[in-house]
């Protein structure tokens, strides 16, 4: 008998309004273990909304999301809304403890050093004790390149290495998905490439992740999928070549040229 | 706990001509200290913003020493011992009126301060190039910006000023709280009484302060 | 009536002790006042930060009420009118005290509040993001920010109920005040004693109110650094 793998995450039907506005119109997504799936668009295209749903950052108006076979939330149909789901706090903590998220703004908690940015999760919400927090921190740390830092504060570090601390901070919580929300958006030019670095081993371990990215030669070669979020759905998706070297769809080929820097 | 209390609202009720009159004097204190605080107080700003130490100097330590020292005390040193060095007497409202005004006058003067220097130096720096004078590059443009920021502050202030009249009530001013304190004392029910005058106050005051709130978020937005 | 004032302090000095009592005592209920007041205003901001109403709405009345009404109409209705409301013997500091700490809460919620609205929403978001519950994430990550800005706003408000806890002397409390209109009354020496006695609140306040400056300044110096 074949044992068929399981979808780490499922998103089916997904809708999310503000308002009268609606940002996500019906998304259905299977996310694999080891996938590495680079999500694009244009600005206001819904992708960073998409994003921030599967760790309900931002809570979904319609549809249902799986984490690991396990619908989150329960089913409460009104008559108005009869796809109508409700959230409970204690769950989506239990949730993002599960699922991690890298922030384009870092984030960072500027009254702890790196080193306890990083013990932070393992401390307080995994309730570790301070010794070995302390040595997986470390290792984490050292795992993208600053084992330097640890005792630094935020303010001391720049973008570059506040984001890698970040992605340390998340790594450290072992999440079974990993959710980037343009991780070098908000960086100088010349500090992206170290964070991309970090970003691509992970890849190259197995780490199974969703990233919101304008660097559409790092989602070449990183990722093995490629959706391209217009109007809240997905305009298109596949390998990277499909998408980003041969897009069927007219709008995702105008979306590749205008933001394409240089030759994949 | 003995018997439980019986709120009985009828002696309040029945005097409030007594409270009215407390009203008006309260009323009447609030927009001769309204006046005098912010009228000084824009020319004592003003010399806090002067070039000139001799200027300067009495601003800054009129600002300091009346920001710094309690209302209650310049009441009451205005009403005990300012009369031994004038040759007349100083009434319950002069005491008061000087008590508040003045120390008002030193806290809105940090407000003008505070609302001039946030006007740009180029607004005065484009006034004068025109050819204006200093005072009216101040007069003409920088004042008419900075009131409107200081519009919140200064609302603050007003609403500050107006629960400071109680304090004339410790020199006999004839204001809402010492009517109140008569009707305490002439009908032994200060749960109504003062329950009564605390009433009004807050509903005197709870617009202003909402409206202050809303100007507020007004000016953020508007300044952003 | 002779024409000049001939200014006399001795009898000033000689009731030196009873002043400083005064000042002793002005002291005290400043600080018990703000040593209920600062935690009760903490709770105060919590609750109305809460998004259950039935924490938020008790919080926002009691702030609202004690804002917006004169301290001394609050003094006197705790001094007055609470003994008999519900039995219980009422004396001038418990009534200060009570009256103060309210008071001050009420403004020292606003402090908080502030302050822990100034902290970035990013803040809130990576510490949820960690599976931190909404109680971590204030402890652990918002407070500690907030705290640090709000320490000027928070000391300043702590000077004014120095100011204002003279109001303590209309309910013979004896307070420096109090003690000042005493003196004044027995050595028939009003303005000299009443000029002393604004002069030391003025040399105790403006001493406290420089050293917040001080303290501002030297926090923006180093707090905008962390504040990244």
């Amino acid at each position: 008998m074949t044992t068929t793998i399981e979808p780490l995450m499922r998103v089916r039907a997904l809708e999310k309004r503000f308002g009268e506005h609606a940002v996500l119109r019906g998304i259905d997504l299977d996310v694999m273990p080891g996938d590495r799936i680079a999500i694009l668009g244009a600005s206001g295209s819904g992708k960073s909304t998409l994003l921030r749903c599967l760790n309900f950052m931002e809570w979904p108006s319609a549809g249902i999301v799986e984490l690991a076979g396990q619908a989150i939330g329960r089913a409460a149909p009104g008559k108005a809304d009869p796809d109508r789901r409700t959230y409970d706090q204690a769950e989506l903590t239990r949730v993002r403890q599960r699922v991690g998220m890298v922030f384009q703004q870092f984030n960072l908690f500027p009254h702890m050093t790196a080193l306890g940015n990083v013990m932070e999760g393992l401390r307080t919400v995994r309730g570790q004790r301070e010794p070995e927090a302390r040595a997986r921190a470390r290792a984490e740390l050292a795992r993208v390149g600053l084992a330097d830092k640890a005792d630094a504060y935020p303010a001391r570090l720049s973008g570059g290495q506040k984001q890698r601390v970040a992605i340390a901070r998340a790594l450290a919580m072992d999440p079974e998905v990993l959710l980037f929300d343009e991780p070098t958006s908000a960086l100088d030019p010349e500090l992206v490439g170290e964070v991309l670095r970090v970003i691509r081993s992970l890849a190259e371990e197995g780490c199974t992740m969703l990233l919101v990215t304008h660097e559409m030669g790092f989602a070449y070669h990183v990722a093995n999928r490629v959706l391209f979020i217009a109007e809240g759905v997905i305009h298109e998706q596949g390998t990277p070549d499909e998408v980003l070297k041969h897009p069927t769809q007219p709008r995702t080929q105008a979306f590749v040229e205008r933001h394409r820097e240089f030759d994949f | 706990m003995g018997a439980h209390y019986q709120w009985n609202f009828a002696p309040v009720l029945e005097n409030l001509d007594v409270l009215w009159a407390g009203a008006i004097g309260t009323l009447h204190l609030f927009v001769i200290c309204i006046a005098l605080g912010f009228g000084f107080g824009l020319v004592v700003g003003l010399g806090r913003h002067a070039r000139t130490r001799w200027v300067y100097l009495p601003a800054t330590a009129f600002v300091e020493f009346f920001r710094n020292t309690p209302v209650l005390v310049q009441i009451l040193w205005f009403y005990y011992a300012l009369p031994i060095l004038l040759p007349f007497e100083i009434s319950p409202l002069m005491a008061a009126t000087l008590g508040i005004s003045l120390n008002s006058a030193a806290f809105s003067a940090e407000i003008y301060r505070g609302g001039i220097t946030s006007i740009d130096r180029g607004q005065a720096e484009a006034a004068r190039a025109l050819g204006m004078t200093p005072a009216q590059a101040m007069r003409r443009i920088v004042l008419p910006q900075a009131l409107r920021r200081m519009l919140p502050a200064l609302t603050n202030r007003g609403i500050e000023i107006f629960k400071m009249t109680t304090l004339a009530s410790a020199v006999a001013y004839v204001e809402l709280l010492q009517q109140g304190k008569l009707l305490a004392s002439l009908n032994f029910n200060p749960i109504e009484t003062y329950t009564v005058i605390a009433v009004v106050f807050f509903l005197c005051l709870f617009p202003l302060v909402q409206a202050t709130y809303a100007l507020e978020r007004r000016l953020n937005r508007s300044d952003a | 009536m002779t024409a000049v004032h001939v200014w006399n302090f001795a009898p000033v000095w000689a009731n030196a002790d009873l002043l400083a009592q005064g000042l002793a005592n002005t002291l005290k209920v400043t600080g018990a006042s703000l040593a209920f007041g600062v935690p009760l205003g903490l709770v105060l901001a919590l609750m109305r930060l809460s998004p259950q109403r039935l924490l938020a709405w008790p919080a926002v009345a009691v702030i609202e009420v004690f804002r917006t009404t004169p301290p001394l109409v609050q003094l006197f209705w705790f001094f007055f009118a609470l003994p008999i409301l519900i039995h219980v013997e009422m004396t001038p500091y418990v009534a200060a005290v009570l009256t103060f700490s309210i008071q001050s809460a009420a403004f020292f919620a606003e402090v908080f509040r502030g302050g822990i609205v100034s902290v970035e929403r990013g803040q809130w978001e990576a510490g949820r993001a960690l599976g931190m519950a909404p109680r971590q994430v204030m402890r652990r990550v918002v407070l500690p920010q907030a705290v640090k800005r709000m320490i000027p706003a928070f000391l300043e408000r702590a000077i004014e109920l120095m100011k204002t806890t003279t109001l303590v002397a209309i309910v013979s409390y004896a307070d420096l005040l109090f003690e000042t209109n005493e003196v004044a009354q027995k050595t028939f020496r009003p303005l000299e004693v009443f000029t002393v006695t604004a002069l030391i609140y003025f040399v105790v306040i403006f001493a406290a109110s420089t050293l917040v400056h001080g303290l501002e300044r030297h926090l923006a110096a180093s707090g905008e650094g962390m504040a990244r």
